[in-house]
């Protein structure tokens, strides 16, 4: 604890010094001049959260303290913080001395500005007790919960925290029942755990490392490069979402024609209906400059997902990735695209989704794993949302994965197919395989189904898509379907909760 | 063969000519082809945009409907013309090019084959196979594939090339008879070399051109690459139109052309037409055709070779002498005799070709490079330009074709004019998706050896030693791209704050009021101090020290963004923008990263940790997309893995082989 008192040192002696140059201020106060001094100090520790050296090692291990993420995060002087003076109250194992307590303790929270717009948001402090949660820590994190929700603002919390304050017990517990949905944790319980519990010899960065929770688990969003990589992004990705649920999907200037025709799409689908293609292209030719912010883009790849805008308005796109499985649904792309659809439909965010689905991935591993449940869940998504919702069929949508996909039958406003679309129970070999099994002329009647049913006709006969469109119309249809969906209303009647098969 | 065909019967007949020896093949292929093709003619064809305004007779009739043997831009070409004279198309065409530009264009299509050229534009059954079924009364081979004459080579051994080439007297240069294009091509000093020589140049023609004969001619070094377009009928007369100067090449393969050439005087012109249309006209040859010579730096010139057909580099001909050549092609195959005269033939002006491709000029000055063009759009809205080409956004650049992308043609009244064109019509090119050498051939024709006129075929690597290292930039220019990087860079942040409808919004947007941007930009690892601050679209910005004023639309969704720097109007590209301040500049022709960040991002930037590099000692990978044609390792012989094998396609930067 010798660096905590150096620290403390250090900041007494800047606090003299300043007060040195506020003597004529001070003659004016009317507050006692122990009171500022004290106040003055207090600010300035608090400003040092764990003090010069442990910040200095949070700068050897390539990270920002809290309040330096902040500044970056939020518009420059727009940060107001609250609770700068809490202090934790544990008094067990010596933690009630006084090198023992920091100002603001393990975590910064206020509120502050994203290009102008109100967000709240905590962040937590690694150097003062490995950013460990506290009974203040939580009263404070919660704090500011509650202001949003009363002025109807978002929170971001930036987790840098070690866990539970051990020397705190029950009371940190139940601190971490309060804000345990706003918080991600990279692992439940660290490698020692593990392996006294399963015997798995497994690293840090194995268990719980960005890789791991980007590619496996599902479990993170996006990794970036560091913290400023990753704060600048964090704010790109706030221009994309309304403040509340009660507001609508942000409209940002957009200097993208919306009438733009977009001919590189034309000739993108292969005229080998077994071809992969990149979806991701397709998505920006469409979008508004070319700006598509992917989520979870290394998890789950055969499913496309992430937020756009459409004339300046923020969509969410939903998309099979030929390049990846063919497309196919499986356990995790369902629930990958439900969480998202879900995600949408809640903060009133328009989905357009692109469909190239040969159906959902056989085997085993996925009937056990229960891709019945999980599938259920993506279309139980696309039924409940009620925000436009605007689908692109490219070209394959066979079976149970064709209704899935936002089809016209779960409530599609505008369904879309392209003239390479084909809309059927399942491709022509195998159907053929099924009908024709044994047979001999099976290239003839192979030929007769593509002509009858790997083409969009007839999905288009029985209204089930909307138009057949040149894809170099694309972008213009759904940027005036949008302008028109703007004042979709959908009443539901009242439930506690809709039951969504989890 | 190569020029135009008139009539099935012919493509037939000249399919089974060619038994000569190998010694008389290499010292005149060209006049022993031409013997041999006197019924047959050449054609070119031309373009857009009034530059050549080569008058067309309706009442000369020609052919009713003419099969183009060929795909990509030249394909394009000759149905342009054909169109213009009223003549009916016909596009042969692969399986993957079923979609392509020169199909649409025709009237008519057939697919000859799969994807691999030997298979489909050189599939000889399927193309006439083609001819009947369309009844096209002629055939029009374009360059490449066809137009190369397949009979004039005869198969020979190692030895025998030794033997012809001292018999030549060293250098001399081994060639795919089949080709062109720089494919195939090597230079020996000696007789090992040769024989090596001999070995790769055939393995290589097999493979790109379905044809492994050669032919060995002596090699000039240092010289001059002028050749001189000819034009003959069949009434005995020619023309010589000129020439065109190409000396600007790599791996063998032209890169920057022009007509007429800075280097010629008119008395050597006059001296080498007169000479090309003499073998014109000694062999009887009824086409377009290019007699090529190699000249000294005293003027000497030596007869090359004559190629029977159109080159590539035609249309700088056509832009100086109004000339359309391929219709005139299509003129003298029907029959008809030549409308001029060679006092009519003028030099107007100056013309630029560059061939734009997609290869990265960082590597070797150019490996192919492949991708589909995300975004296209071509600089033909700028005066005195023409741009050939046979693709579109949403085109593929595959590994079974040329990467040529286009040629990109200016044309001025003088070079000086012809050349700014030239900077102005690449800074104003988007090609995105696929690498490309435009960056290379901005500093070529900027180039103050090129300007001089001072160049030979060696010039790249005279000038670039090292390689090709992009654009340099000055103090002023560098400055400028600091500028317009910083002012973009406020303009996307300024935009981001800019909502619809704010007004009326429940929680009132508070805008940030920052009067001066503080920026540090991080360019070539040098770190410069920035401040930005604006009037509207009028940004002020102090780099290192110095003011400049900057001014433009600042439309962030067009790929081209029109910036005044202080009084310099400059066209830049801004190739990506991303979150993290990273951004991708296109200026000048190259393409610079540069990250910006704010001056407390930049500050805290210095505690972040740097990433690995990858340790590129132990691995070998593709340089470039391709087939990998043979693996002579396997794990334990000096290297760990191999994760490829004989065959496979591999893209560029997959990781082939791991050492040990």
């Amino acid at each position: 604890m010798a660096v905590a008192m150096r620290v403390a040192a250090a900041g007494a002696r800047l606090g003299v010094v300043v007060s040195g140059l506020r003597v004529a201020v001070r003659s004016l106060c009317s507050q006692p001049v122990s009171i500022n001094e004290r106040i003055e100090n207090k600010r300035r520790a608090a400003l040092l959260g764990g003090g010069q050296r442990r910040i200095e090692a949070q700068h050897k291990r390539g990270k920002l303290t809290a309040r330096e993420r902040i500044s970056l995060l939020l518009d420059p002087g727009s940060f107001v913080e609250s609770d700068m003076f809490v202090e934790h109250r544990c008094s067990d194992f010596g933690m009630a001395a006084d090198k023992n307590k920091f100002p603001g303790d393990s975590v910064v929270t206020g509120r502050g500005r994203i290009n102008g717009r109100l967000v709240y948001v905590f962040s937590q402090d690694f150097t003062v007790f490995g950013g460990s949660l506290s009974g203040a820590h939580a009263q404070k994190v919660c704090k500011i919960m509650d202001q949003a929700m009363t002025v109807g603002a978002p929170v971001i919390g930036l987790n840098d925290s070690g866990g539970a304050r051990i020397q705190e017990g029950v009371e940190s517990l139940a601190g971490y029942a309060d804000i345990f949905l706003d918080t991600s944790y990279l692992f439940i319980t660290g490698p020692d755990v593990v392996k006294s519990v399963t015997n798995e010899d497994v690293t840090q960065e194995e268990l719980g490392g960005a890789k791991t929770h980007t590619t496996m688990s599902g479990v993170a969003h996006r990794a970036f490069e560091n913290d400023i990589d990753a704060l600048c992004n964090l704010r790109e990705f706030f221009n994309y979402l309304p403040l509340s649920s009660q507001d609508p999907a942000p409209i940002r200037e957009c200097h993208d024609p919306s009438d733009r025709l977009v001919p590189e799409l034309d000739t993108i689908v292969p005229l080998e209906s077994t071809k992969a293609y990149n979806m991701v292209d397709i998505i920006h030719s469409v979008v508004d400059e070319r700006e598509f912010f992917e989520i979870m883009p290394n998890y789950a790849k055969n499913i496309i997902v992430g937020f756009a805008r459409m004339n300046g308005r923020t969509v969410g796109i939903v998309g099979n990735q030929p390049k990846v499985a063919s497309g196919c649904l499986d356990i995790n792309s369902s629930v990958k695209g439900a969480r998202f659809v879900r995600f949408c439909d809640a903060f009133n965010i328009p989905l357009i989704t692109f469909v190239d689905v040969p159906g959902f991935l056989p085997g085993t591993a996925q009937e056990y794993g229960g891709i019945i449940r999980h599938g259920a869940k993506l279309l139980y998504a696309f039924a409940e949302a009620t925000v436009p919702k605007v689908t692109v069929i490219t070209r394959k949508a066979y079976g149970g994965a064709y209704d899935v996909m936002s089809s016209k039958h779960l409530c599609g406003d505008s369904n879309y197919a392209w003239p390479t679309a084909e809309i059927a129970v399942m491709g022509a070999k195998g159907a053929m395989e099924i009908i024709f099994k044994g047979h001999e002329n099976v290239d003839a009647a192979q030929a007769e189904y593509i002509n009858k049913f790997a083409n969009p006709f007839p999905a288009a006969v029985r209204g089930f898509v909307d138009d057949i469109i040149q894809p170099s119309s694309t972008r213009v249809r759904i940027c005036r379907d949008l302008d028109v969906l703007a004042s979709k209303k959908v009443q539901r009647p009242w439930r506690k909760h809709a039951n969504i098969p989890l | 063969m190569a020029g135009l065909w008139v009539g099935a019967a012919s493509l037939i007949s000249a399919g089974r000519r060619g038994q000569r020896s190998p010694h008389q093949l290499m010292r005149s292929a060209a006049l022993w082809t031409l013997k041999h093709v006197s019924h047959c003619s050449r054609q070119h064809l031309i373009v857009s945009r009034n530059l050549c305004s080569a008058g067309y007779d309706s009442n000369e009739k020609t052919f009713d409907k003419i099969l183009v043997a060929n795909r990509g831009e030249i394909a394009c070409r000759v149905i342009k013309t054909c169109k213009k004279m009223g003549i009916k198309t016909v596009a042969i065409h692969s399986d993957v090019d079923a979609s392509s530009v020169h199909v649409k264009m025709a009237d008519e299509a057939v697919c000859v084959g799969p994807a691999p050229t030997s298979k489909s534009y050189l599939n000889m059954d399927a193309i006439m196979e083609a001819i009947k079924k369309t009844r096209a009364q002629a055939v029009h081979p374009g360059y490449g594939f066809l137009s190369e004459n397949k009979e004039f080579a005869k198969c020979l051994d190692a030895d025998e090339a030794v033997r012809i080439a001292r018999e030549i007297g060293y250098p001399v240069m081994i060639k795919a008879s089949a080709g062109g294009g720089g494919k195939g091509m090597r230079i020996a000093w000696d007789d090992e070399e040769t024989r090596d020589g001999f070995r790769f140049s055939s393995q290589e023609a097999a493979s790109s051109f379905g044809d492994d004969r050669l032919l060995i001619e002596k090699f000039i070094d240092n010289p001059r690459h002028i050749e001189i377009q000819v034009l003959g009928d069949k009434h005995g007369n020619a023309l010589w139109l000129n020439e065109r100067e190409c000396s600007i090449q790599r791996r063998n393969q032209k890169v920057v052309e022009e007509a007429p050439s800075i280097f010629l005087d008119s008395e050597t012109r006059r001296a080498m037409g007169e000479q090309a249309v003499a073998l014109a006209k000694a062999v009887q040859y009824s086409s377009a055709g290019t007699v090529e010579f190699l000249v000294d730096s005293k003027k000497n010139f030596y007869f090359l070779e004559m190629n029977t057909r159109l080159q590539v580099e035609h249309p700088v001909t056509e832009c100086i002498t109004g000339l359309d050549l391929v219709q005139e092609m299509i003129r003298v195959a029907k029959g008809y005799p030549l409308r001029h005269k060679q006092a009519d033939i003028p030099i107007n002006g100056w013309a630029v070709e560059c061939r734009v491709y997609a290869e990265d000029p960082y590597k070797s000055f150019g490996l192919p490079s492949i991708g589909r063009l995300s975004q296209y759009q071509e600089p033909i809205h700028l005066p005195g330009v023409r741009v050939d080409s046979g693709i579109q956004p949403g085109s593929d650049i595959s590994i079974y074709y040329d990467p040529m992308i286009s040629k990109l043609i200016t044309y001025g009244s003088d070079r000086t004019e012809a050349l700014k064109r030239m900077e102005d019509a690449l800074d104003n090119y988007v090609i995105r998706g696929v690498t490309h050498n435009i960056a290379l051939l901005r500093e070529v024709i900027i180039n103050s050896r090129f300007i001089k006129g001072d160049i030979n075929t060696k010039f790249l690597s005279d000038v670039y030693p090292d390689g090709f290292k992009g654009h340099k930039l000055t103090e002023d220019e560098r400055s400028q791209l600091l500028a317009m990087a910083a002012s973009l860079f406020v303009a996307s942040q300024l935009r981001a704050q800019h909502f619809q409808g704010h007004e009326n919004s429940r929680v009132p947007i508070v805008k940030p009021q920052v009067a001066n941007w503080e920026l540090s930009i991080k360019l070539n690892d040098e770190v410069h101090a920035v401040v930005a601050s604006n009037s509207g679209p009028a940004f002020s910005v102090e780099v290192d020290g110095s003011k400049l004023n900057v001014t433009s639309t600042w439309n962030l969704a067009s790929p081209l963004l029109s910036v005044n720097v202080d009084g310099t109007q400059r066209t830049i590209q801004c190739l990506s923008r991303e979150a993290g301040g990273s951004m991708s500049i296109q200026f000048l022709g190259t393409v610079y990263k540069v990250h910006v960040l704010t001056k407390l991002a930049a500050e805290l930037s210095e505690f972040m940790l740097e990433k690995v590099v990858e340790d590129t000692s132990s691995i070998l990978r593709s340089p470039m997309p391709g087939m990998v044609v043979a693996l002579s390792v396997k794990p334990g012989d000096m290297v760990k893995s191999v994760h490829c094998k004989a065959g496979d396609t591999v893209g560029e930067g997959d990781l082939l082989v791991e050492l040990q």
